[in-house]
């Protein structure tokens, strides 16, 4: 190639991916311009620079309990599954290949499946367990928070797997044989080793809670809880969502991307010192 | 346990509260499904459920409208993926880190608050609620999901292939289309596996974007169990089952393309 159609071929390229990311990004520009104005619909008359979708967010006691519940939902169900899907993926680990294989592949049901079906399961269960088991329960919060649990739990162990891996595998057997009970080689031995492994399964099983609008639309008939997605979407369907969401969507954008930016940063550091040491 | 207890213990017991979560609610569910599909309102065990998923035009006439919402979505996306990811991965863009990161940002937020962001913008511009607007709609959302896989192949791919082919005298398109895309095959169906199957359950796209015609399956079987009425559980089940069937039929479809693409010679096939 000579110059001159490489360096097209240069700005080709540019110009896809800048296309690209104005289309990812200009809806997200758009809802954060308008949360400072009290115009009705975005792309509406702008009108003066406010803050008031900000205090009025404050006042919606709905919008700010369905805030509540994602992040009770997401935090609880996350640690749930980040215990769960640990001591999952150590007991997975030291099974014979032939079980494994089984358990893994019975982990992977809610992956793979369609989520509506997953959801309606749910909901199978607890008309099943409330009405034929006549067990008392009924849906609820703690009902959400399980069934997020159930199904970010796979992710977890397909997060701290891998790094199972990487460990010694005698580590479990030693510390064991030098007398420590099975709890104690867990806390003292394995989990230290497994921490950011840990900690990623967390986060991502909190991403997903967050994001997910399916299994909590159907588990929530009749129990009266909103969580953000539950709440945006029946109002979008409904009359309309209260115009301060562009407040609280502009919240979240600011949250997610400050925290992915800090995360990058310090990953970025570490893999630097890290290199620095080899 | 206490008698021998040097030996009794075994690691694999740290899985049991897993497996014992598992079984209640992951397998009792399934077959809960299983016994709802095949069971009719007085008790008994029947087909007419199914009977009336393949016979109720509505129902038939929605499948079909998912499938092909998923075909196109999916085709769509791919198309405007596979080139981004490309040049993410090709060089000068595969050495800033940040770049490639800014693609998929989107993933860590609310899927509905970004779906709410891009009707928004839409209706701005003037394309109300309808099909295409449905099609955008699930193209946008499932954007990160497609790319990432691809990109991924795309960035961990030996590069000596490439320049082996380009040496023997291969144009640049021959060479991508005999080397660089069959290598990233696994990458494509891991993308498309993200995205097509799910379509099925995303009706909150199809509600908030789409008009009254358009609809997926998932907004059917939701309908069905809204009410909490006993009667509609059978055919919700039922509709479900097709659908359990499907997400085999693809999944074997995907791995057998995979396993065809990693048995073939490193390069792949004229």
């Amino acid at each position: 190639m000579n110059k001159t159609s490489s360096r097209l071929y240069l700005v080709i390229r540019w110009v896809i991916l800048l296309l690209v990311l104005v289309a990812i990004y200009l809806p997200l520009l758009m809802i954060i311009i308008y949360s400072f104005s009290s115009a009705q619909s975005v792309g509406d008359e702008f009108g003066n620079f406010t803050f008031r979708l900000y205090a009025k967010l404050f006042e919606n006691t709905k919008m700010l309990s369905a805030l509540k519940n994602t992040l009770i939902i997401g935090l609880v169900s996350a640690a749930f599954a980040t215990i769960l899907g640990t001591t999952a993926a150590v007991g997975i680990h030291y099974m014979r290949k032939k079980v494994k294989s089984v358990v893994d592949t019975a982990s992977q049901i809610t992956v793979v499946n369609a989520e509506i079906v997953t959801a309606m399961g749910f909901f199978l269960l607890m008309i099943f367990l409330r009405d034929s088991v006549e067990i008392p329960v009924n849906f609820s919060l703690w009902w959400l928070i399980i069934t997020h649990t159930v199904i970010t739990t796979p992710y977890v162990i397909l997060t701290v797997a891998p790094r199972l891996q990487q460990l010694n595998p005698n580590l479990l057997e030693a510390s064991m044989d030098l007398g420590a009970g099975p709890m104690r080689s867990l806390f003292t031995v394995m989990l230290p080793q497994l921490a950011g492994a840990m900690v990623s399964g967390f986060a991502l099983a909190f991403t997903l809670s967050l994001d997910d609008f399916v299994v909590t639309n159907i588990n929530s008939f009749g129990a009266n809880i909103d969580t953000i997605s539950t709440y945006v979407y029946s109002g979008i369907r409904k009359k309309g969502v209260p115009v301060e969401i562009r407040a609280l969507s502009t919240i979240i954008f600011v949250v997610v991307l400050a925290a992915l930016i800090i995360y990058n940063v310090v990953k970025n550091k570490r893999a630097k010192e890290q290199a620095k040491k080899a | 346990m206490t008698k021998r207890k040097a030996t009794v213990f075994r690691p694999t017991a740290f899985s049991f509260p897993y497996l014992a979560v598992t079984l209640i609610f992951v397998i009792v569910p399934l077959i809960l499904v299983l016994v709802y599909a095949f069971r009719g309102e007085d008790g008994g065990f029947t087909f007419d459920n199914f009977r009336q998923v393949f016979t109720e035009p509505e129902t038939l006439r929605q499948l079909g409208q998912t499938v092909g919402i998923a075909a196109l979505s999916t085709l769509i996306c791919l198309l405007i993926a596979y080139p981004v990811a490309y040049i993410l991965a090709s060089n000068p863009f595969n050495k800033m880190a940040i770049l490639a990161l800014l693609f998929v940002i989107p993933m860590w937020i609310n899927f509905m608050l970004r779906i709410f962001a891009l009707q928004s913008l839409l209706s701005m511009i003037g394309i109300g609620k309808s099909y295409t607007a449905a099609v955008i709609g699930m193209v946008y959302d499932f954007f990160p999901y497609m790319l990432l896989p691809i990109y991924t192949v795309l960035a961990n791919m030996d590069k000596s292939y490439v320049e082996a082919s380009r040496d023997l005298g291969a144009t640049p398109v021959q060479t991508f289309f005999k080397v660089t895309l069959p290598l990233s095959i696994p990458g494509v169906v891991s993308g498309i596996s993200m995205m097509f199957m799910p379509i099925f359950s995303s009706y909150a796209i199809t509600k908030m974007m789409g008009d009254m015609n358009t609809t997926v399956i998932g907004a059917k079987i939701a309908s069905l169990f809204e009410n909490q009425n006993y009667g509609s559980y059978g055919y919700g089940s039922a509709i479900s089952f097709v659908l359990l069937v499907l997400v085999l039929v693809v999944m074997l479809i995907g791995n057998a393309i995979v396993r065809r693409t990693e048995k073939a010679p490193k390069g792949g096939k004229a």
